[in-house]
């Protein structure tokens, strides 16, 4: 097998040896949230301009970005996705392979949202302490810290329906896990006052908010590693679900699903935009500056992404369910500027 | 002296008869029939699995294949098309346009439902790009009426196809309620028709707010192109393998090792593979994304196993004698191989590949560690070294590209995607059976 192995090796060399090395179109990887828009963005781009479609990829916030931060060439890609703002050491990764200019760009805000069947029983209306007091692994009860012991809604909050708590929210690999942690968990954790209690019982502020953020095991709570599609098939198959999803999807799907309020707002474009709904985030991409100017298009691609026309209100991004940046105008100048972090 | 024992007391003699049927033979033939009655359960069971998918395939994934279609007549002036033209987002223009002069039809066909520019342009799916590509190559049309079939809104579709119903349906800013009146009007007045999806055999993949426009076209070209380079390499490399292997190699312990790992590839999961090229191909070697030469590099690799094992069967199943008959009469080792025993192994090895192709054609799962999945499939490749090199996706990762996105007109693309795949399985099935019955001797 070695020998086939090697022969196989040696044709893909001479192969590549024949393969132009010239790219004329922009490349794009990452987070599986912004990848609909960059689709949008990237099919309307190719027929509005003599440039070739970019390709946007899917697989994930991190891995584009570590893709992105291979180095600087031809093969590696002009931008990468991301449904959270690059990390400290994701800058020191990039420097360290040459990658060292780097755009950020906002591209708008993406709401999350709580749904469950259209059938289902009333789950309408939610706050970060209910969901806290669900799916927490340890949480307040009585005064003391215990173990996660409630079985139903109704167990902790008599508002809520009598229905077993079943729960599938995003796994760890996803972008909207830290976003659903931090505005949600963390947030419901301080408010019924376990936070207080964690670090009261001897721990200190940063163990505490771990202990925030751990999710109980029992299989009350399921971690979803796939996309909306597979949270929707189990909210489809579950009348007691309660699933994790991005505005735009639950808007595209709206016949299924029944949304419920956090915190009393209704999540909708508008009270994302206002930051009344709370569980939102910005969605952002980032540029490879050294490949403008290089890579046929890239400026001219991310000038055309940000324009009023495409992610300003009313355009294509926003009907498909983003929540347009209100500082789109300094987006487009930072663009223009090549302004880098 | 049990011996003696037992004979001293004489068994009654048993009356045999083959027309009584004692206990013994009776259990056998129950158990055989019981044997026969499992057998054919098993087969039944096997035929009710394939037929509920064949049915629950075909069911989801007909309405793919046609969709609601706008047909009017229209005119775009030299004017418009200037004042487009100068916009960034041309198309949206062209759009408007295009939803204007449905609103005359509309009212020129005496629709009754009242309707309003929003409604029109919720019944209408995207066009612009359609509009602008035609007005651009064919610029002499300007000025005069063109006969345009364009789609409908991915709800509107549905609402045809039985996916979105009036009970259902929730108002929201993709359909309202209200609109599907002025959708039943135009649908009377001619306007709004069913019609073949041809954009779905010929299109290349479109932007998610964009399923009528999504075609499984141009991932068909990138499974082609990977098909090719399985081809190319695998035929090749493993037939000089297996014959090096079963005519020429020495019996000996590193031969035999060489025959256990093959063996053992075969059964490597493909995603192995997948990550194996990942890190040879593009991070090492640096051949570029999502090309579809890589990903025919990715699944040569794990078709060579199969076409191998299928190549040394069918050389082993050629009989000794007429290698003996060659060589006896002078031929060398070589003549003997290559004019009488690789002939006679021929339709057996060709089968052994196009198996190995088909099963390398419905595999996704190296391709998607190699790029494949996302918005990918977007243009033709526009030379032959294009269609290997640049960034194409194939139709098993295209499926599964669909199936993950909100919009439900894409899920059902998806399933359009299997039956075409399917056809093309069948069909490369076909002829190897074709091949294996007309061409396969026995000895």
């Amino acid at each position: 097998m070695k020998f086939v192995k090697l022969s196989v090796s040696a044709l893909a060399m001479t192969a590549a040896a024949g393969v132009a090395s010239a790219r004329d179109n922009v490349q794009v990887a990452g987070s599986s949230t912004v990848l609909p828009y960059a689709s949008i963005v990237a099919e309307a781009f190719g027929e509005n301009t003599d440039f070739p479609t970019p390709v946007v990829e899917s697989g994930g916030s991190s891995s584009g970005l570590k893709r992105f931060c291979e180095g600087v060439g031809e093969n590696t890609i002009d931008i990468a996705n991301a449904s959270r703002a690059i990390r400290e050491s994701e800058i020191e990764a990039c420097a360290a392979a040459g990658v060292t200019d780097i755009i950020e760009v906002r591209i708008g805000y993406d709401g999350i949202v709580f749904a469950s069947q259209q059938s289902g029983p009333a789950f309408t209306a939610f706050e970060p302490t209910d969901i806290f007091n669900a799916l927490g692994a340890k949480v307040l009860v009585d005064g003391a810290i215990v173990d996660n012991p409630h079985t139903m809604w109704s167990d902790f909050n008599g508002d809520l329906p009598a229905a077993e708590i079943m729960a599938f929210i995003p796994g760890t690999k996803h972008g909207t896990r830290e976003v659903f942690e931090e505005k949600v968990l963390l947030v419901g954790c301080e408010e019924t006052g376990a936070m207080q209690a964690m670090i009261d019982g001897g721990m200190s502020e940063d163990d505490a908010e771990d202990a925030c953020l751990d999710v109980r095991t029992d299989g009350r709570s399921v971690d979803i590693d796939g996309d909306y599609t597979e949270t929707l098939a189990r909210i489809d198959a579950n009348p007691n679900g309660i699933g994790v999803f991005g505005l735009a999807f639950y808007e595209n799907n709206t016949d299924k699903l029944k949304v419920a309020t956090m915190s009393g707002v209704s999540p909708s474009t508008a009270t994302i935009s206002t930051g009344e709904y709370p569980v939102s985030r910005p969605l952002f991409f980032y540029i490879k500056k050294a490949h403008i100017g290089v890579i046929p298009g890239l400026k001219e691609f991310a000038q055309f992404f940000v324009s009023d026309a495409i992610a300003g209100t009313g355009g294509p991004l926003a009907n498909y369910g983003l929540v347009p940046d209100p500082e789109l105008a300094a987006t487009q100048a930072k663009i223009e500027a090549e302004e880098t972090m | 002296m049990t011996d003696a024992s037992l004979n001293s007391v004489p068994a009654a003699p048993r009356s045999r008869s083959l027309h009584t049927v004692d206990e013994r033979t009776r259990k056998r033939n129950a158990a055989e029939k019981r044997f026969r009655v499992y057998g054919v359960t098993a087969i039944l069971i096997g035929i009710v699995f394939l037929a509920v998918l064949a049915v629950s395939i075909v069911r989801s994934g007909m309405p793919a294949f046609s969709r609601m279609v706008v047909e009017i007549d229209f005119v775009l002036t030299q004017e418009q098309f200037d004042e487009a033209e100068a916009q960034l987002m041309k198309t949206s223009a062209y759009q408007a346009y295009f939803n204007a002069a449905l609103q005359e039809s509309l009212n020129a066909a005496g629709v009754s439902a009242p309707f309003d520019e929003a409604a029109v342009e919720r019944i209408l799916g995207k066009t612009g790009g359609i509009l602008r590509e035609f007005y651009r190559e064919n610029p002499d049309r300007l000025g005069q009426p063109v006969s345009f079939e364009l789609p409908a809104s991915s709800r509107v579709d549905g609402y045809y196809k039985g996916r979105v119903t009036r009970d259902t349906i929730v108002d929201s800013r993709f359909l309202m309620k209200s609109d599907l009146d002025i959708v039943d009007a135009m649908h009377d007045a001619g306007i709004l028709k069913r019609g073949f999806n041809w954009t779905f055999i010929q299109g290349t993949d479109s932007g998610v707010d964009n399923p009528g426009g999504a075609g499984i076209g141009a991932s068909v070209i990138g499974s082609f192109f990977m098909m090719i380079v399985v081809l190319v390499l695998s035929l090749p490399i493993g037939v000089a393998a297996s014959i090096y292997l079963e005519e020429f190699a020495p019996q000996n312990r590193f031969t035999d090792l060489i025959e256990v790992n093959i063996s053992n590839l075969a059964a490597v999961p493909s995603i192995v593979f997948g990550i194996l090229g990942l890190a040879v191909f593009i991070q090492f070697m640096h051949l570029p994304q999502s090309a579809p030469l890589v990903g025919g590099l990715v699944l040569t690799l794990m078709t060579l196993p199969t076409i191998i094992i299928a190549t040394r069967a069918s050389l082993k199943a050629v009989p000794p004698s007429i290698r003996d008959a060659a060589l006896g009469v002078g031929a060398s080792r070589m003549q003997a191989v290559f004019h009488h025993v690789l002939p006679l192994a021929m339709p057996g090895i060709l089968t052994g590949t196009i198996i190995g192709l088909a099963q390398a054609l419905g595999e996704t799962a190296p391709l998607l560690l190699i790029g494949m999945v996302g918005y990918v499939a977007r243009e033709y490749p526009d030379s032959l070294v294009a269609g290997f090199t640049e960034a194409n996706s194939a139709m098993p990762a295209q499926i599964y590209t669909w199936a993950a996105r909100a919009d439900v007109g894409f899920y059902e693309k998806a399933w359009g995607g299997i039956i075409i795949l399917l056809m093309f399985l069948l069909t490369m099935n076909i002829i190897a059976i074709i091949l294996r019955r007309r061409y396969e001797r026995r000895w």
